[in-house]
Formats: structure tokens, C-alpha cells, sequence
């Protein structure tokens, strides 16, 4: 597993790599994205309480996953980064950084707009709300590091060590808004007694689940690679500096 | 152990003599008090019930105030490369230094935060359930700000970034905080103040453990 990891730590065999995952990607992405949307539109039947409004969750639920999804892994490439040197996963974890933000701002905004005639309020101080906005925070702060602190190696460390405190954090803020306020319903699909939604609306958000994170994925390794090439411009533009220094 | 005393002298001195000490904080802390009323208008019972939430809110503000300085200072002047070289291990390094923090800022106001209650009108049966409370939860306010502080040290006007980074983690301090004091004021059902308290602990117990070691991650991170 190690000596795979490590194999990966070639930035060229990443880049031939990536670049032949990535097409395979980013079809799989829109295809099943453009199924779902399909699905959720006009096979999948409105709610016989909340109407129309219900195919907001098609978007809304996976976008709320994938927020805490990015996190994960943002924090388990910090981990690995910091553990093993490996000189990718901080790459992997900066580049996961704003797709994820997106993805938890997604989630707000669509909570928003299905709050309004849902709730009758566009914000509620409830309890998944803040937990949410709170991750839209932490989120903030970790890129704020990355681009306030200009040398990739060292930046690379603090944002990892920040990644990872906010990971050990996640869950206790989490479970201390709950007890603070709820007014969210509970989880209804991943249940232990199985899920509480019909098939017909459980198909649609699966699938549009799977395409989000697929495009997560297509999204997050192209930022990799611009961001490996970015070290490169930069390496070869401090490269002809000191070179014309030394001429002098 | 002496080394340990040593340094913890040589931070409250310091916050003692050049820093102006826990007045500062304390003046800071009063006048955020007294700026809420002419905000919000002398009702009596409506400062009344919200005077926990703001003192604790009051109390997360003028920590975060002082935190920039916690190690740039000491990185400024050269002083930190001497602490890492130091056969002290950094993580008790930042322990002693998040501790003096403490002991300068949140004891003072923790000191002060009665007669600011009373200034509040919060009510005199639950101004022993707030001293306690953050004398139990405040730790966590300088253990989790000092990683903050120690991820900025080497940025220059690092103390909104501070905010960022570090606000975030004073949520659930701030809730059970504010919780063990409410539920004095009015018993809401479900939940009750003592097992407020313990997680309040337990929050700071976990902050102990990641303060000091994120702190000095960050600081080898920072200054290698």
C-alpha cells in the first residue's frame, strides 16, 4: 500500500496517469449527472407534502455529502502528506480545498431555497444549518493559510496541521450545535433499518450522488494538475533568477 | 520542572511589563460590555437574558484579541528559535506559553465577568454557574487559539486570519458554555446545566491534548 503510494509520488507518472483517468472521469461525471438531473426533473414523482420543491433535495443532499466527502479527504491527504512526505498529497489536499467549499456553499444555497416556502424562512439558526456554515468556515480559513503564507512547502505544512485540528473538530462542533438546536429532519438514507424514501426518489438521488462526486473527483485532479504545473513554472522562473543573479 | 517555571515566570512577567498585563484585557472586556445597552436600549430584561451569551461572546473576543502576539513576538525578536532549541519539548513550550495566556487574559476576565453581569442585570443566583463555567471552559480558548497563532506566527498582521482559523473551533465552548449558564435562567426541557458542564470539560480536555501538539506542529512547520 505504501510502496503504491509512493509509486504514485512521480509528479510525470501522476500527470500520464491523471491524464488518462481524467476523460474516463469526467464522462462518467456528466453522464450520470446528466441521468440524475433527467431523473430527478421528470421521473421522479413530486412529494405529497412538499411538491414540486422536493427535486431540490436531489442537489441539495448530495451537495451536503460531497461537503463533508472534500473535507475527509482534504484531511486524509493532510494526514498523509505530513506522515509520509508524500510530495502529492498536499497537492491532493489543496486542490480538494475549493471544490469542496463550493460543494458545502452548494448545499447551503439550495437548503436556502428550499427553506423559503418549505420553513418560510430563507435561514433558520438550526441545527444542521450552523453545523454546515461552520464547515463553510473552516473550509474559508484553510484556503485563507494557503494563500496567505507564499512558500508551497512551508504553507503546505501549516495547512496540513490546520486540516487535520479541524478535522478532530468536525465532529465535536457538530454534535454541540445538535445539542444546541434542531429542527433539520434526521437522516433518511443512511439508516440502520434502511431507507425511509421510496424507490422512485431514492433511484434519482443516488445516481445524481454518484455523479457529484465523480465530478468532485474530475474537478479536484484537474486542479492537481494545474497546481503541478504551477510548481513547475514557479521552480523554473526561480531557476532563470538565480541564473541571471549569477551572471551579473 | 525548573525550566518549566522559568519560562512560565518569563511569559506573565513579560504580559506583566510590556504587554500592560490582564488590564488591558479587562478594559477591553468592560467596554464591549457597556457598548451592548447602547446598542440594543436599557431593557432591563432583555440584557438580563442575554447577558450570559454576550459576556462569554465578550470573553471569545478579547482572547482572540491578544492571540497575534502569543509567539510572533517572540519570533520577532529571535526569542522562539531559542525556545525550539531548548531541550524543552516544544509541545510543553506551547502549553506553558497558552497558560500564561490564560492566566493573563481569561483569569482577569473571568475575575471581572460578575460585576459585568451585574452591570447586565443577569440575574445573582447564576453568577456562580457562570464563574465556574468559564473557569472550566476558557482553557480551551487559549489551548485551541494558541494553534492558531502558532499557523500565523510568520505573517504579518496574521490577527484576522487568526479569527478565521480559530472561531470555528470556539463553537461548541461557546454553546456548552452558554448553555450551562442559561438553563440556571430559564430550565428549558431536555436539557440541563450540569451535563452542560461536563461537556464543557470534556471540550477543553480534548483542547489540551490538540493545542499543545498542533501548536507546536505548527510552529515546525512555520520555522523549519
Amino acid at each position: 500500500m505504501v510502496r503504491n503510494l509512493h509509486a504514485l509520488a512521480n509528479p510525470t507518472r501522476f500527470l500520464r496517469l491523471s491524464g488518462l483517468l481524467l476523460p474516463v472521469i469526467w464522462l462518467l461525471a456528466l453522464g450520470l449527472l446528466g441521468a440524475g438531473l433527467y431523473m430527478s426533473f421528470f421521473t421522479a414523482p413530486p412529494d405529497y407534502q412538499q411538491g414540486e420543491t422536493v427535486r431540490i433535495m436531489f442537489i441539495h443532499v448530495p451537495a451536503a455529502w460531497l461537503s463533508l466527502f472534500g473535507y475527509t479527504l482534504m484531511a486524509g491527504a493532510s494526514a498523509t502528506a505530513l506522515i509520509f512526505r508524500h510530495p502529492l498529497a498536499d497537492v491532493a489536499a489543496k486542490s480538494a480545498a475549493p471544490v469542496g467549499a463550493a460543494f458545502t456553499f452548494l448545499a447551503l444555497v439550495t437548503g436556502a431555497l428550499w427553506g423559503k416556502p418549505m420553513w418560510g424562512t430563507w435561514w433558520v439558526w438550526d441545527a444542521r444549518l450552523t453545523s454546515v456554515l461552520i464547515l463553510f468556515f473552516l473550509y474559508l480559513g484553510y484556503m485563507a493559510l494557503w494563500a496567505t503564507i507564499e512558500e508551497p512547502v512551508r504553507a503546505a505544512r501549516a495547512a496540513a496541521v490546520l486540516a487535520l485540528v479541524g478535522f478532530v473538530n468536525v465532529p465535536i462542533i457538530h454534535y454541540s450545535v445538535e445539542w444546541w438546536n434542531t429542527l433539520h429532519q434526521g437522516a433518511s438514507v443512511l439508516r440502520l433499518d434502511g431507507p425511509a424514501i421510496h424507490p422512485s426518489m431514492l433511484w434519482p438521488l443516488l445516481v445524481m450522488a454518484l455523479g457529484s462526486t465523480f465530478f468532485f473527483l474530475a474537478v479536484m485532479l484537474t486542479r492537481m494538475q494545474a497546481e503541478i504545473y504551477r510548481r513547475r513554472v514557479r521552480q523554473l522562473q526561480l531557476a532563470r533568477a538565480s541564473a541571471e543573479a549569477g551572471a551579473f | 520542572m525548573s525550566a518549566v517555571l522559568t519560562l512560565l515566570r518569563r511569559e506573565l512577567k513579560l504580559a506583566a511589563r510590556a504587554g500592560g498585563g490582564g488590564g488591558m484585557a479587562v478594559a477591553f472586556f468592560l467596554i464591549a460590555v457597556s457598548i451592548v445597552p447602547l446598542g440594543l436600549g436599557p431593557d432591563l430584561n432583555l440584557l438580563g437574558r442575554i447577558a450570559p451569551g454576550f459576556l462569554w461572546v465578550a470573553l471569545l473576543l478579547s482572547a482572540l484579541l491578544t492571540l497575534d502576539r502569543l509567539f510572533q513576538a517572540d519570533q520577532e525578536d529571535g526569542s522562539l528559535d531559542l525556545l525550539m532549541l531548548a531541550p524543552l519539548s516544544l509541545e510543553v513550550t506551547v502549553f506553558i506559553k497558552a497558560l500564561a495566556h490564560w492566566l493573563t487574559t481569561g483569569l482577569p476576565l473571568i475575575l471581572a465577568a460578575p460585576f459585568l453581569g451585574l452591570m447586565l442585570n443577569l440575574p445573582e443566583n447564576s453568577i456562580l454557574p457562570l464563574i465556574i463555567a468559564m473557569l472550566v471552559g476558557s482553557p480551551a480558548l487559549s489551548l485551541l487559539g494558541a494553534v492558531g497563532a502558532a499557523l500565523t506566527v510568520a505573517i504579518r498582521r496574521g490577527g484576522l486570519l487568526i479569527s478565521l482559523l480559530v472561531l470555528p473551533l470556539y463553537v461548541p465552548t461557546l454553546i456548552f458554555g452558554v448553555s450551562a449558564v442559561s438553563n440556571v435562567l430559564i430550565s428549558s426541557p431536555g436539557s440541563n446545566g450540569q451535563a452542560s458542564l461536563l461537556l464543557l470539560g470534556a471540550v477543553s480536555l480534548v483542547a489540551l491534548v490538540v493545542g499543545p501538539l498542533g501548536g507546536a506542529a505548527a510552529l515546525r512547520a512555520n520555522l523549519r
